[in-house]
């Protein structure tokens, strides 16, 4: 529990050899999946087939299926979109930022949190698509020539997302892609299956861990991560301005871009830990996911959730500052109207319970940090539901005022979101290796070349 | 053995220290076509092996300047030039509307590009037939190994002298690998045949499905198809079956005068022109009159049409009688037909009748002008000369 602060810490606890580090990694790729893995399947499963039920019966009725009427029309289609955009954007920045600043214990935790942030990227992009109720239509989204001699509007913050959440989703899976050819090739030369060797092949693209190709690899790596740190920022900034950019109290304001990307690295991180403390578990990965990332990791909850109380805070303080009494009335309205209850939740679970985190030994004791966490998740899926509906729920005509109730189907498409993006992970875990074996071999202790003695 | 060619000689290290030294002695005496290879990067190596620094980054550049200028200006023809349209108030050249595109746009290509480019041009991949594939030498380098590659093909390669090099920098396992010996290609081969026409016949099939069935599949048409009587569909439930309903005896629409002398062939129609025949008027007229009474009449109402001898001949409109007639009676004849010409009191607007009216009495008075007419024309423009 004595950790010095004053020296880095090891990567990799305890010395572990590469070929072990490689033994260690593929061990869930080596063995066939035990029954464990098929429960945790068929629960994932059968949330994701509630989530198919609800969507076919969307499709079949059209939108009047979900909880939605004047004068909220717009619900759980556009939270769900903000919050699993959200959860993605921490693993764009713990593979991206951190390399950047040259934080070495990313490394034990980037795949893992790039391929979250692919498959929350696809919960989120049904949303968008869903939520016209007419989902074949959405070709017309992309700017084509058509025979209508029409372009899109591209001063749209909607065509904005498209392009946004697109080019986030190739460039994810470009990095992540990019990430793993070398560990195709650590794949392929370790296999005794014929199948398996062809397939790692065929991805690795025939990979031969020459430095001549490490030199460009290396280099075309900080470029990505030289583009995906902007992106990831600009695609919750736009996403941002599908609120923003309208001139309705509570959505029209400027904070909104930096305070979303605030929000959507807290919940990615939460998320991040939540699904981390399983996997390092089940797969006895304690030695290369230590309770040192978790730590820094929670640092960065506590830092993030502290600017979205600061964020919530000056909201306030601009509606009264501006003197605007929609603004003002919007905002009183939030804590104090029908949705208080959901405004609360809001503010105990994003502001509140994470400040635990300022004592090291919560900070670091795995129990308590989970149910932190998934507090935090479930508070910034409620910081979405309470901007998008407390700020239309009572408009400026008392006579139209109403309630927003979810029916069974936003729920179930809830659901549904939740057990693809739960089964997504699990096929994850049992098909890739879920650290990245080469980049963790290179912060092992050792594994670099001292340069001392002028020897060569 | 002899048939084989020789690719190289390889040598295993156990320390990345040792694998530093033996590159930059390599390199030191003069070998060109030589690889490292190590199960991640190494700090230094470069430096040992004296490598350029990777120009993949100007390619980068290239593609992301390219995507920031196609976006900026395919958003500036597409929505100021090819369909222009005010939205919200903005411009058409909407600058800071166009920025976020722009920048996903440069950021898609430029990453595309750099991947791309990297894994094509730089390292030739797909490239799973290299020689060094396969090897035990392979799987040590990705697992925990640092190794040595010289190739045969280096100028300065002697096989006995590159081995003692290894050992005298203290290589294990050095071995010689040798290309693959090449495979016949057998392309008559039955199952590669087989597996040309199942992808001929998949390929086609889905295309022929994807082209002339799903495009065509509307998946649901409940909002189309409803269940009400359309246009000019038959209906069951009025006695004479059709579906469109004449509206009530003496119904007046809105903004529309009854004709008076509606059916009446040749009356004497007291109507005089309400318009002024200004320059406006008689645009509007030419534009109708070449649009509804052109096709029959012809461009200059000489009845010389391009529907000459498909229908009965319209007349010209230059004849005495119809230069005769009252205005009255040229609106009477357009308001309800005559012969064969229907009424083209739908088509065009009472205004617009009495425009086409003007139209016709300029082309009357320029067919048929006589020359005193024509001198006072050129007093009052001082010049009869044809601009």
């Amino acid at each position: 529990m004595n950790i010095d602060y004053s020296q880095e810490l090891p990567v990799i606890e305890s010395r572990i050899t590469l070929a072990e580090i490689d033994r260690l990694i593929a061990k869930p790729l080596d063995e066939k999946p035990d029954k464990k893995f098929f429960i945790a399947l068929s629960i994932t499963l059968t949330l994701l087939l509630i989530g198919v039920i609800s969507i076919s019966y969307l499709f079949l009725y059209g939108t009047g299926v979900w909880g939605i009427n004047q004068p909220v029309g717009w619900a759980f289609a556009i939270t769900n979109f903000v919050f699993w955009v959200g959860i993605g954007h921490a693993g764009t920045l713990i593979s991206a930022v951190l390399y950047l600043l040259r934080q070495k214990w990313r490394t034990g935790i980037a795949r893992f949190a790039e391929a979250m942030t692919i498959f929350a990227v696809i919960c989120a992009g049904i949303f968008p698509v869903i939520h016209t109720g007419r989902p074949w239509l959405s070709g017309y989204l992309m700017p084509y020539p058509n025979q209508h001699g029409l372009w899109v509007n591209f001063t749209s913050p909607l065509v904005w997302d498209v392009f946004a959440v697109s080019t986030y989703f190739t460039v994810s899976l470009v990095f992540w892609y990019v990430g793993l050819i070398p560990d195709f090739g650590i794949l392929r030369d370790r296999t005794a299956s014929k199948l398996k060797k062809s397939v790692y092949s065929i991805f690795s693209l025939g990979w031969r861990n020459s430095h001549r190709n490490w030199q460009h690899y290396e280099k075309a790596y900080m470029l990505l991560a030289g583009f995906a740190t902007p992106l990831v920022l600009s695609v919750h900034t736009i996403v941002s301005f599908d609120f923003a950019v309208s001139i309705l109290p509570g959505w029209h304001s400027t904070i909104f871009p930096p305070y979303f990307v605030a929000g959507a690295i807290f919940s990615g991180f939460a998320m991040v830990v939540t699904l981390l403390i399983f996997v390092r578990k089940v797969f006895d990965l304690q030695h290369i996911i230590t309770l040192n990332h978790l730590d820094k990791m929670n640092k960065i909850i506590l830092v993030t959730g502290s600017m979205v109380g600061y964020a919530y805070g000056m909201e306030f303080f601009i509606a009264w500052y501006s003197g605007n009494p929609f603004e003002q009335f919007v905002f009183i309205n939030r804590a104090f109207g029908p949705y208080a209850w959901a405004y609360w939740i809001m503010v105990s679970c994003n502001v509140i319970i994470p400040q635990l985190f300022w004592f090291k030994k919560i900070r670091r004791t795995i129990p308590i940090m989970l149910v932190i966490v998934i507090l935090v998740n479930v508070g910034m899926w409620f910081e979405r539901f309470v901007i998008t509906v407390t700020s239309l729920h009572r408009d400026f005509l008392p006579s139209s005022w109403g309630y927003f109730v979810p029916s069974i189907y936003d729920l179930g498409t809830l659901i549904g979101s939740f057990g693809l993006f739960f089964t997504l992970v699990l096929i994850f875990t049992k098909t890739l290796p879920v650290v990245a074996m080469s980049e963790i071999k290179a912060v092992a202790e050792g594994a670099q070349p001292s340069h001392n003695g002028g020897k060569h | 053995m002899s048939d084989k060619k020789l690719f190289g000689l390889t040598a295993l290290f156990n320390t990345p220290d040792e694998i530093i030294r033996a590159a930059s002695k390599v390199q030191e005496l003069g070998y060109k076509n030589y690889d490292v290879h190590t199960p991640y990067p190494l700090h230094g190596m470069d430096l040992a092996m004296k490598l350029k620094p990777s120009k993949l980054g100007y390619i980068t550049l290239a593609f992301g300047l390219f995507g920031a200028a196609f976006a900026l200006l395919f958003m500036y023809w597409a929505m100021s030039k090819d369909y222009p349209m005010i939205i919200g108030g903005k411009p058409f050249f909407a600058l800071p509307a166009f920025i976020p595109i722009t920048f996903e746009v440069t950021v898609l290509l430029a990453t595309l590009a750099t991947v791309i480019a990297m894994l094509a041009f730089y390292f030739k991949f797909p490239f799973n037939s290299h020689p060094l594939h396969d090897t035990l030498y392979m799987k040590a380098v990705s697992s925990d190994k640092y190794g040595i590659c010289i190739d045969a093909d280096d100028d300065l390669f002697d096989l006995e002298k590159v081995k003692a090099l290894y050992k005298e920098l203290n290589g294990k396992n050095i071995s010689e690998v040798y290309f693959p010996l090449a495979e016949p290609f057998r392309i008559f081969e039955p199952r590669f045949l087989t597996l040309l026409v199942v992808v001929a016949l998949v390929t086609s099939g889905v295309t022929y499905l994807t082209l002339n069935k799903l495009l065509y599949i509307t998946p649901f048409t409940w909002l189309m198809n409803q269940n009400k009587v359309n246009v000019q569909s038959k209906s069951t439930f009025y006695a004479d079956g059709f579906g469109m309903r004449k509206p009530v005896e003496g119904t007046v629409a809105r903004g529309f005068i009854p004709y008076e002398y509606k059916g009446l062939t040749a009356p004497v129609v007291p109507l005089s022109n309400p318009l002024i025949p200004t320059p406006e008027v008689l645009q509007l007229g030419k534009k109708r009159f070449l649009t509804f009474c052109s096709p029959c009449h012809g461009n200059f109402a000489d009845g010389d049409s391009r529907l000459n001898n498909q229908f009965p001949n319209p007349p010209s409109l230059h004849s005495e009688k119809v230069r005769g007639w009252q205005d009255g009676n040229i609106y009477h004849v357009i308001t309800n037909g005559q012969n064969v010409m229907p009424s083209y009191a739908s088509q065009l607007s009472r205004d617009e009748r009495w425009a086409v009216i003007h139209y016709i009495r300029t082309l009357q008075k320029a067919k048929n002008a006589s020359p005193s007419e024509i001198i006072e024309a050129k007093k009052e423009t001082s010049s009869n000369v044809a601009k």
